[in-house]
């Protein structure tokens, strides 16, 4: 079956797209979409602690079972809290 | 007649004063209204302007959520809150909130707890553009059912 993922923030520019298509095994969960994307984007392996998700627009645990035709999003750390981003990236001279 | 939504994201420019009429009515002793501004400074670094992104169905969905949870703290209390996205130079505004009440510790504490529930759990992030370099700023991990967050913005809300 096929399913949109919807990245945000530093996830989009990891991946360089805000939205793909990705076929996935029936009776996929949410969390099994997401370890196959950071095995095609390893740099997503360091948000697996932090991340949120939602399906179809609606906030969604990982082991949340996906359907045909699901928006799952994955969503970084929001901006509110303490500043504990990742490091900046500076400008090359 | 133009109306001014209660709860919105978009990138237009806010306007506190549309959202402030928008939720007063004549019962009401006082409307508290808050504006988070750009500035040009953070973490030691000297911002040029911010980009916000959002996930703008669920964000909806969790301001809905937020004045949900003010409307049972506070009983009577009508509310506002408008998000800005896109390019914004300093000194813009990026949210504005207001809250109506017939007394005013009602009006100052649900607008004070929207503020930090917006900041806990709505999919909003901020791209800051400084002099140098440039960073997607990440705070918490956004989880609506985290009892202990709802506590913390509550008991920020009541200090």
């Amino acid at each position: 079956m096929r399913v949109t993922v919807r990245l945000f923030a530093r996830l989009r520019d990891v991946a360089g797209a805000s939205e793909l298509a990705r076929e996935v095994a029936p009776g996929a969960t949410v969390g099994a979409v997401w370890a196959q994307l950071t095995r095609e984007f390893p740099d997503f392996a360091a948000y697996e602690r932090s991340i949120s998700s939602a399906v179809n627009a609606d906030y969604a645990r990982m082991d949340r079972e996906v359907r045909d035709g699901d928006e799952i999003a994955f969503l970084p750390p929001v901006s509110g809290g303490s500043d504990q981003g990742p490091r900046p990236r500076q400008n090359a001279d | 007649m133009v109306t001014t939504p209660l709860l919105s994201i978009g990138v237009e420019p806010l306007r506190v004063d549309g959202l402030v009429s928008a939720v007063s009515g004549e019962g009401d002793g006082a409307v508290v209204s808050f504006l988070g501004l750009v500035r040009n400074h953070n973490a030691g670094r000297r911002v040029r302007y911010l980009e916000y992104e959002a996930y703008e169905p669920l964000a909806l969905k969790v301001f809905e959520r937020i004045a949900a949870e003010a409307r049972e703290r506070w009983p009577g209390v009508r509310f506002g809150l408008q998000h800005r996205i896109g390019h914004l130079e300093i000194g813009e505004a990026s949210v504005a909130i207001a809250a109506a009440s017939a007394h005013r510790a009602d009006a100052f504490a649900a607008c004070r707890y929207a503020i930090e529930r917006v900041k806990q759990i709505a999919p909003i992030w901020k791209h800051e553009f400084f002099e140098g370099g440039d960073v997607w700023i990440e705070g918490a991990t956004a989880d609506p059912e985290d009892r202990r967050a709802r506590a913390e913005a509550e008991r920020v809300a009541c200090a």
